[in-house]
């Protein structure tokens, strides 16, 4: 074993010449953690809505639901990625295609968008497994009151499980933010392409990966703790 | 637009899409899935086991492989394994590993973490009773597993283990960062060599959901089916 350590690496200039490579990683980091929160606003959105659709009555809306969860679950991430990215543009009418492909940041607006869509069929396969956790009788009661179908869902359905599906919720969202690296693919710069280039440019291949690793579990640990705070905060006093 | 999308580009490259590209994807898969698999069962067990030492040691594998982005397991692997090489064999220089045996190693041993879940809720779903009733009998801890737990644990948990599997077919087309030739590998090398990234991309995501689709349909029907009524 013949591997040249080197700890101090990370205070040294690094060749892009706007500082250090601990300063690289972190943008990297920065980038990761933005990513995964804009694609979320996205994935909670769409996800809410299709998971909905699935539990309405009416059969266009189920259908509607379940084609888009079939879709973007069965097709890998990747792939995904480089639709958005590559056939998108291709495919829209010229004068459009052509302002998508000039666009500034055009990779951290594809990523945000893929990973919003793909995400989104998760958390509409939580949202639906959420609602028909609820007993029967509390959509039934919400009818009986009088209730709309959209303030059932609003009143009654959706503030109970939400709450239920906290949990899974949590998994999705960390499943989100470590699929931001497939981004890297597009030219993303965030965390896992940092540190690649980052072995690149030094070929400190270890402690570029180390540092990586330490990052993804410290916001993995920031986001569980967060998790159990809100759990904490949004429980209704005495039940269960 | 897509009125010249170009159907015969597909069709010469489909030989090489699928007799390369493919077969890599599918070999890989199914290599992965048992290695997983075992190595997950062996897991499991060892977090399982409550002994000090071994069970944190399971515990904080899993965890950290959970943790961590499959893109980034796949670079660290990448590296590593050239230096696990060296050390096992006691040679004194990083060995060479090939493209396919890297890949195997890293899928092996990021699922095993996935699998590990799995399988542990899947021998915590057999009752107590049954271990004590082997233990009764005078059945060793292999013995009762082998024969007793494992064998309803694996029954209990086939779909869900299936399931992972189909979604580490679609990981896999995650070596793409490697620049190894797996079926989304295969098929963005003909994309880029032909200028056909619309015809390519699009075929690759309309191949990938009907394999996936309809293996989900699949493991959806076999849960219907191995489901044990209790």
């Amino acid at each position: 074993m013949n591997y040249n350590w080197n700890w101090s690496i990370f205070f040294e200039p690094s060749p892009e010449g706007t500082g250090t490579y601990a300063d690289m990683l972190l943008s990297g980091l920065y980038w990761t953690v933005v990513t995964a929160l804009c694609a979320w606003v996205i994935a909670f959105t769409l996800g809410s809505l299709m998971g909905v659709l699935r539990t309405l009555p009416s059969r266009t809306a189920n259908a509607i639901g379940t084609t888009y969860v079939e879709i973007f679950r069965n097709v890998p991430l990747l792939v995904q990625m480089f639709l958005w990215y590559f056939v998108l543009p291709e495919i829209l009418p010229r004068g459009i295609g052509d302002a998508v492909k000039q666009m500034p940041d055009a990779p951290f607006y594809t990523a945000v968008v893929c990973l919003g869509f793909f995400t989104a069929s998760r958390v509409a396969e939580q949202v639906r497994a959420g609602i028909q956790a609820l007993p029967r009788g509390q959509r039934m009661a919400a009818t009986a009151m009088g209730f709309t179908t959209a303030q059932t869902y609003r009143y009654v359905l959706l503030p109970n499980a939400y709450r239920i599906i906290l949990p899974p919720m949590t998994s999705e969202f960390l499943n989100n933010l470590k699929n931001t690296s497939v981004a890297l693919t597009i030219g993303l710069l965030e965390l896992t392409g940092r540190a690649r280039s980052m072995q690149e440019f030094s070929f400190q291949v270890f402690e570029a990966f180390t540092a990586a690793t330490i990052l993804y579990v410290a916001i993995n640990l920031v986001v569980v703790v967060c998790a159990s705070v809100l759990e904490r905060s949004v429980a209704i006093p005495g039940q269960r | 637009m897509l009125s010249n999308f170009d159907f015969s580009v597909i069709l010469t490259a489909l030989p090489y899409l699928f007799g390369t590209g493919m077969v890599f994807t599918l070999s890989l898969t199914a290599m992965a899935a048992v290695g997983g698999v075992i190595l997950g069962t062996l897991l499991a067990m060892a977090r399982l086991s409550g002994i000090p030492g071994v069970w944190h040691l399971a515990k904080g594998y899993v965890e950290l492989c959970r943790s961590l982005p499959l893109v980034l397991v796949i670079f660290w692997f990448y590296f590593l394994v050239p230096y696990i090489g060296a050390y096992v064999t006691g040679a004194a220089t990083p060995i060479q590993v090939g493209a396919f045996p890297s890949a195997l190693i890293t899928f092996m041993a990021f699922e095993a973490a996935y699998f590990a879940e799995i399988m542990r809720a899947g021998i915590q779903s057999v009752p107590k009773g049954q271990t004590a009733a082997a233990s009764a009998l005078g059945m060793n801890y292999w013995q009762t597993m082998g024969h007793v737990v494992l064998p309803q644990a694996f029954r209990n948990m086939l779909p869900l283990l299936l399931t992972q599997t189909i979604v580490l077919f679609q990981d896999t087309s995650l070596v793409y960062v490697l620049s190894l030739t797996d079926f989304m590998g295969a098929a963005s090398k003909v994309a880029q060599r032909d200028g056909r990234l619309v015809e390519m991309y699009i075929f690759a995501a309309v191949v990938y959901f009907a394999i996936c689709f309809s293996a989900s349909l699949l493991v959806r029907r076999l849960q219907r089916r191995v489901a044990i009524i209790r």
